[in-house]
């Protein structure tokens, strides 16, 4: 694995994996296989900064008394990309994603962004308390929207799927050779279980004239109202557009926002339809087992627990959707 | 129960508070709990684990409403609903702190009460804490600059810090004024270098030293040493402890008329 993967970085692409620094494990840009961590459950944040990154340039504009000039982005310099050591649930979040930048107006810079990236997920070792994969559809060696999927063997060797062209197209010259047929091996027997807690479709029913439910305030008076749980979401695609503008020119940028934020919702007038920290909980769940599977036929969660991991409070996804599933 | 359990069970029962803010159990640690009614008090704990500061859920009227409401305090509660009271955030006798003293519980509903408990109770800070301030403070300003511009990389501008701190109560943040836009308000190294610095600035003289920030942080950055850094070069220079409801300590808001220095008269 390593020699391809050290292929990979010596053919010129942009390869993104895991790695450790201090004690948290996130997703960077690579240049040696070594730098790739082991032994973690999830990194911190999903990888969505590489199709949605945190702060992006939508345009730039120079003044010349009264003259202006518009450039675009040139989309043709985004590095081709390599997502080295995903987990099922970071490809599954790519899915509501693209659906949310392709729902009406097509978004060209997500878009290329995402046309020049390839997914190869690693099916997951372990899973921790706070991973429900299982219960969205998704699992430990689900190979949706991968390109290529690899499952460690205990002997050292992988079991390679090469799922698209894409992913076969990434299979070097230097790595063929090294290959032979996976015949009988059971991939499951090498990956982590995890238990399935409630269906997606429980949830949709449950959430059916929940709208003025006490759950939400229940579930919601700790929580303080950040961006954690958002910006660590590998499917949370709400954004600001702020100016940056100077005398002779500037930029428009897009960068992550939350519906968690109190001001989120406040119009221009005054009026803000969200006053209160249940309403903006409700309208998180709701967004995504509603409003999504409702109006873009895809879930808005993959159960990867990042939510729950990052938050100060221990709003714990997993714990209030089972409380939502068994609800009367 | 516990005894802590039936103290606010009764608090609730009686009608003398609408609200217990307290702690329960959470996944790994523990976490905050509200108490609408005694029943709910049931899993409420207390211990040197409750790490949460739920001191600031006290200025958001839409959790406490107008009633009288209980808290269930650690030392940085205790500090937190003091600074606040000074700030004239809570009503002194409108918030009922609640704690420990062995297994009994304590009942204390006035500032002076728990000033006095706090003066008797004093926090140092950690060996762990102190070992890196030195480390830091030893750093040339080259080193340190290199090292925050490190840290601040890895922002994200979720808020959380701010979010968990029961000081930041602004209902609009200066990071969110955009006219004019004092800060650019997307993640990018400098941005996110003067959110910190002006979220300390801000706290100058006000922490109380909860760490709370620190430990929203989803991206671990170590927040506590500006914080902490901060309380120290207040104490040196207006010699004054951070956070202990001493107005005077508000640095960066008090104005004195006979101040020493001379520019500002
Ligand atoms: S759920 Fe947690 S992470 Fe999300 S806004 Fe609330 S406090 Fe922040
Ligand atoms: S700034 Fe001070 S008071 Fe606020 S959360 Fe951090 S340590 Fe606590
Ligand atoms: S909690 Fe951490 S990542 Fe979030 S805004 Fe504060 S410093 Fe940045």
């Amino acid at each position: 694995m390593e020699q391809w993967l050290g292929s990979l970085i010596k053919s010129g692409k942009r390869v993104v994996a895991p790695v450790k620094h201090d004690d948290i494990v996130d997703f960077a840009v690579i240049s040696s296989p070594a730098q790739v961590a082991d032994d973690y459950v999830q990194t911190r944040l999903s990888a969505k900064q590489y199709v949605f990154p945190k702060a992006e340039v939508l345009f730039s504009y120079k003044k010349d008394g009264k003259d202006v000039t518009i450039d675009d982005v040139n989309t043709d310099e985004f590095p081709e990309t390599v997502l080295w050591k995903l987990h099922p649930c970071d490809v599954a979040g790519l899915e509501p994603l693209g659906a949310i930048f392709n729902w009406d107006y097509k978004d060209s810079l997500y878009n290329a962004r995402r046309a020049k990236t390839t997914l190869v997920t690693f099916a997951c070792a372990a899973s921790d308390e706070y991973c429900f994969c299982a219960s969205v559809g998704g699992g430990p060696g689900n190979t949706d929207g991968s390109d290529v999927q690899v499952t460690m063997l205990p002997d050292g060797d992988a079991l390679v799927e090469l799922i698209s062209d894409k992913g076969k197209a990434l299979l070097t010259d230097d790595i063929k050779g090294e290959t032979s047929s996976a015949d009988g091996i059971d991939k499951e027997k090498f990956i982590a279980k995890v238990e399935k807690k409630f269906t997606v479709d429980e949830i949709i029913k449950k959430l059916e004239g929940s709208f003025s439910s006490p759950i939400w305030q229940e579930q919601s008076d700790r929580c303080l109202g950040c961006g954690a749980c958002a910006y660590v979401c590998p499917t949370c695609a709400c954004f600001d557009i702020q100016e940056d503008s100077h005398l002779h020119g500037g930029r428009r940028v897009r960068s992550w926002d939350s519906c968690g934020f109190s001001l989120f919702t406040l119009h221009t007038g005054g009026y803000n339809p969200r006053t209160t920290q249940s309403a903006r909980w409700r309208q998180r769940v709701l967004h995504k087992f509603s409003y999504m599977p409702e109006r873009l036929h895809v879930t808005g969660c993959t159960g990867c627990g990042r939510c729950s991991r990052a938050c100060p409070v221990d709003m714990n996804l997993v714990e209030h959707l089972t409380e939502i599933a068994s609800h009367e | 129960m516990s005894k802590l359990s039936e103290k606010a069970a009764a608090l609730l029962s009686e009608g003398t508070v609408g609200l217990v803010i307290g702690y329960e159990q959470g996944t790994h640690g523990t976490r905050p709990k509200f108490c609408r009614k005694a029943e709910d008090a049931a899993t409420l704990i207390l211990n040197d684990k409750c790490l949460n500061n739920i001191g600031g859920y006290l200025t958001k009227p839409e959790l406490i409403g107008s009633g009288k409401v209980a808290v269930t305090a650690t030392l940085a509660v205790m500090r937190t609903v003091v600074q606040l009271t000074a700030e004239h955030q809570l009503t002194d006798g409108n918030v009922i702190v609640l704690a420990l003293d062995g297994d009994e519980v304590l009942q204390m509903a006035s500032i002076d009460e728990i000033k006095k408990w706090l003066a008797a109770h004093p926090e140092d800070l950690s060996d762990e804490n102190k070992a890196l301030l030195s480390k830091l403070k030893a750093l040339s300003r080259e080193e340190r600059w290199n090292f925050w511009i490190n840290e601040m990389n890895k922002c994200i501008k979720c808020y959380a810090c701010r979010a968990s701190c029961p000081l930041c109560y602004c209902n609009r943040c200066i990071v969110e004024v955009n006219c004019p836009q004092w800060i650019k308000p997307w993640a990018a190294p400098l941005s996110n270098m003067e959110w910190q610095i002006n979220r300390v600035m801000h706290m100058a003289g006000r922490c109380v030293g909860c760490g709370a920030c620190d430990r929203a942080c989803p991206v671990h950055i170590p927040l506590r040493l500006l914080t902490i850094s901060m309380a120290g070069d207040i104490k040196e220079a207006f010699g004054v402890a951070s956070g202990t409801g001493n107005i005077d300590g508000n640095v960066l808001s008090s104005f004195k008329p006979d101040d020493k220095e001379n520019f500002i008269h």
